[in-house]
């Protein structure tokens, strides 16, 4: 199943390669998309950052976070490929996964627009350092 | 105490806003309630027995008058003018309207105050020691600590949709008077050998229905680490605690199934990996938070009191607790009047308990986990006058620590986990000892009471425990002897069979008089139950 | 019998499903049979009722009592604050819960 983006925080082409699954990526050394479901270990990705263009990760439920931890662990360990967040991605939950460094998002069911621009927009600032290069308050007050 | 600036209260009238569309889009239907739960009780809203139930973070239990004002006012303009004071420190109102929500969370705003998680699978309220920057035998405040934590915690990006609900303590005093060990992470403040400050963790701990005492993983972290370590302990967390079972989803059982050695290890992967990430907040923001906390400007005056009076010096020895400033004493005020309901206070006792603390404490007030209310800082030359206006108003219950302090979860009268009632039993547990007088003579002992094994009640913690169950459709409750959430933290263990209501208050007579019966001089009846064991009660109880 | 029950969306407040409408009287609900889901299904659509629930309940005479005591302290209130149940002057009602 190929959910539709609907959003994307990015300027390059998107990847026309399908995205294979976790295991075909870590044996076949040419994909250059993959898919990460909520229980693979996304540090395993590393040996292929080079190469990937495209890191979809499987939110099933929304409820289940831990695609937030391997999204802001591929960024730290410098992917700079699309980090497109799939599946049961609600709108209030997107301002956080933009923080963990998601740019693009395919929701099963497709998001208001006018929502999603609120909820990017909500808060003035931030209270950590994540990967998206903000500025949290903390620094900010001892500038 | 802490003061927003504003970045502060920026993102607090942010997440009002914020909610107030939330609510909206709940209340057009245009989310399901499925999705909207989450979001409510990221606002600390449930859906309760018999309304709404908002609670409101009171972060490390520390309030001002205002602050305190805005509470009773809170309570007369959206509830029925009344709060419950809860065991981690915070305030919950039982008759909240959906409707009228986000305009209680405006006015909570305008006070620099917000119930911003303080439910859900997200980091919860910071708690720590109710005396903290006031008791005689702390090592500094805790509460710059905590308050670096809260600011950390707060709408943290990668940790909003843990497993489960995560709790995080601190304090800096050998004596433990937050249940630190019981808390998915606990942080004490210590002195190391180079006489730096630093702070230990203990990871995993937790009541609910498998209990657990936190080991300790790491012995010393420098203070501008503190952060840094706290995200490591999270991240192994929320990538492998466990989600296929809710019961199994705290971190304990994680701690626990990995075994602390393999736990710290991944912890200390992580930690070597997130130091590279620069996720610290500057030192000179740590600094920055301690200024809040420094000490108020201290008078002299007498350091004793006029004991002529025999109730008044019952509760000065009851209720007042040892301040660093040998004239000062931090001065609790019981919300446990014999019959009464534990934690429970009136707008119009709220309004009193902050005048007084502008009068007597330095506009100050804390919220303990034993859901009473602390002066922190009062001259004792300030106490009888204090103690007058106490008594008039009903809360002059001289009963800090004893058997009528009993601390009880809502239970089945309010909450919808519930399995039995809680309060009733409190109410005549407290009302059968002030009859039989055996109050004072029991000293400390720690009743704890809750209505279902989640344990909000701290049932596995008391001296006395008892749990709640649902014995085919009516209220039963289980005994246990032997719990402590001080620093000799340890779990009570079951006495056997259940009871019924009025079995249950029988049982707990029963057991004290064992107490006295078998006590040796100077021994609480913790000590008794240690050094005797369990046998002789339980003999008592069912032969 | 077979009862509704849930609360109201906006203000909270514990319902009952009394044929038509819903009620804040336990009294007022009535035995839905088999029609339970397809009342919540639609009443849930609706907003017109929140976190709705069926449950056994039995008619004593123009009473309706409810099988669990869960569900007769949501449809009193609580048991420790007579002041505050929707029947604060009949001695006899928090008896009758437990």
């Amino acid at each position: 199943m190929t959910d539709a983006v609907q959003f994307r925080f990015r300027d390059d082409e998107m990847t026309t390669s399908p995205a294979v699954t976790f295991e075909a990526c870590c044996e076949q050394s040419n994909a250059t998309a993959v898919r990460l479901e909520p229980g693979d270990d996304a540090r395993a990705l590393l040996p292929f950052l080079d190469r990937l263009e495209l890191v979809e990760v499987n939110f099933p439920a929304y409820t289940d976070g831990r695609g937030y931890s391997a999204a802001r662990i591929l960024r730290e360990e410098g992917y700079t490929g699309e980090l497109r967040a799939v599946g049961d991605v609600l709108v209030d939950q997107i301002a956080y996964m933009r923080r963990c460094g998601f740019d693009a998002f395919a929701p099963a069911t497709p998001m208001d627009e006018g929502d999603v621009d609120a909820a990017l927009n909500r808060f003035p600032q931030v209270y950590q350092k994540m990967v998206d290069g903000r500025r949290p308050i903390p620094d900010l007050r001892h500038e | 105490m802490y003061l927003y600036d504003s970045y502060d209260q920026a993102m607090v009238d942010a997440r009002v806003e914020e909610f107030r569309d939330q609510a909206q889009r709940r209340l057009e239907g245009r989310i399901t309630e499925e999705q909207f739960r989450p979001l409510r009780l990221m606002n600390g809203l449930y859906l309760q027995l018999h309304a709404y139930m908002l609670r409101v973070a009171i972060p490390y239990g520390t309030l001002n008058s205002t602050q305190m004002h805005m509470l009773a006012d809170i309570a007369d303009k959206y509830d029925r003018g009344y709060g419950h004071f809860t065991t981690r420190q915070n305030i919950q109102y039982n008759w909240i309207k959906l409707e009228e929500t986000a305009d209680l969370l405006a006015d909570l705003a305008s006070v620099e105050m917000h119930a911003i998680q303080t439910s859900g699978n997200c980091i919860r309220n910071i708690s720590s020691d109710h005396f903290a920057g006031a008791a005689a035998d702390e090592l500094v405040d805790p509460r710059p600590y905590a308050e670096l934590l809260r600011q950390w915690s707060s709408f943290h990006p990668e940790f909003s949709y843990l497993p489960r609900k995560f709790k995080i303590a601190v304090i800096a005093a050998e004596t433990d008077r937050a249940a630190m060990k019981l808390h998915d992470i606990g942080i004490q403040i210590i002195k190391n050998d180079a006489g730096e400050l630093g702070a230990a963790f203990y990871v995993g701990g937790g009541m609910g229905r498998t209990p657990m005492i936190a080991p300790m993983i790491r012995e010393f972290v420098p203070l501008d680490q503190l952060i840094t370590y706290a995200e490591a302990c999270l991240r192994v967390y929320n990538r492998y605690g466990r989600r296929d079972n809710k019961y199994k989803a705290r971190i304990k059982i994680l701690v626990h199934e990995l075994g602390k050695e393999e736990y710290t290890a991944q912890v200390e992967e992580e930690f070597k990996h997130m130091l590279e990430q620069g996720v610290e907040p500057p030192f000179a923001e740590l600094e920055r938070l301690r200024t809040f906390f420094e000490d108020p400007a201290f008078a002299d005056g007498a350091k004793t009191v006029d004991r002529s009076d025999p109730d008044f010096a019952l509760w000065v020895d009851r209720n007042t607790h040892r301040h660093k400033r040998d004239n000062y004493v931090s001065a609790v005020i019981s919300l446990k009047p014999v019959g009464g309901i534990p934690g429970d206070a009136s707008a119009e006792q709220m309004h009193l308990m902050a005048d007084l603390a502008k009068e007597f404490s330095f506009d100050e007030l804390r919220v303990m986990h034993t859901q009473n209310i602390v002066l922190p800082h009062v001259r004792i030359a300030d106490l009888h006058a204090l103690w007058t206006r106490l008594e008039a108003a009903g809360l002059g219950a001289p009963n800090l620590d004893t058997i009528e302090d009993i601390i009880a979860c809502p239970g089945l009268d309010y909450c919808s986990l519930a399995n039995a009632r809680s309060i009733p039993l409190a109410q005549r547990i407290s009302e059968r000892f002030a009859e039989n007088g055996r109050t004072e003579e029991l000293g400390e002992l720690k009743l704890k009471i809750s209505g279902c094994i989640n344990a909000c009640g701290h049932h596995h913690a008391g001296h006395i425990g008892i749990l709640g169950v649902d014995k085919k459709g009516t209220e039963n409750y289980q005994l246990l002897l032997g719990g402590s959430e001080a620093q000799d933290t340890s779990l009570g263990k079951i006495t056997g069979r259940g009871f019924d209501e009025n079995g249950v208050i029988d049982a707990i007579e029963t057991v004290t008089d064992i107490y006295l019966e078998k006590r040796e001089d100077g021994e609480r009846f913790l000590d008794t139950y240690r050094r005797i064991g369990m046998d002789p009660f339980k003999e008592a109880l069912y032969d | 019998m077979k009862i509704l029950t849930g609360n109201d969306l906006k203000t909270g407040e514990v319902i009952w499903w009394d044929g038509e409408s819903w009620s804040r009287h336990v009294d007022d609900a009535v035995d839905v049979g088999d029609a339970a889901d397809a009342i919540l299904a639609r009443e849930d659509a609706a907003r017109r009722v929140n976190s709705g629930y069926a449950i056994e309940a039995s008619q004593e005479g123009d009473r309706v009592r409810p099988a669990h005591i869960k569900d007769r302290v949501r449809a009193l209130g609580p048991t420790v604050r007579p002041d505050l149940t929707l029947k604060p002057d009949d001695p006899d009602a928090i008896r009758e819960v437990v």
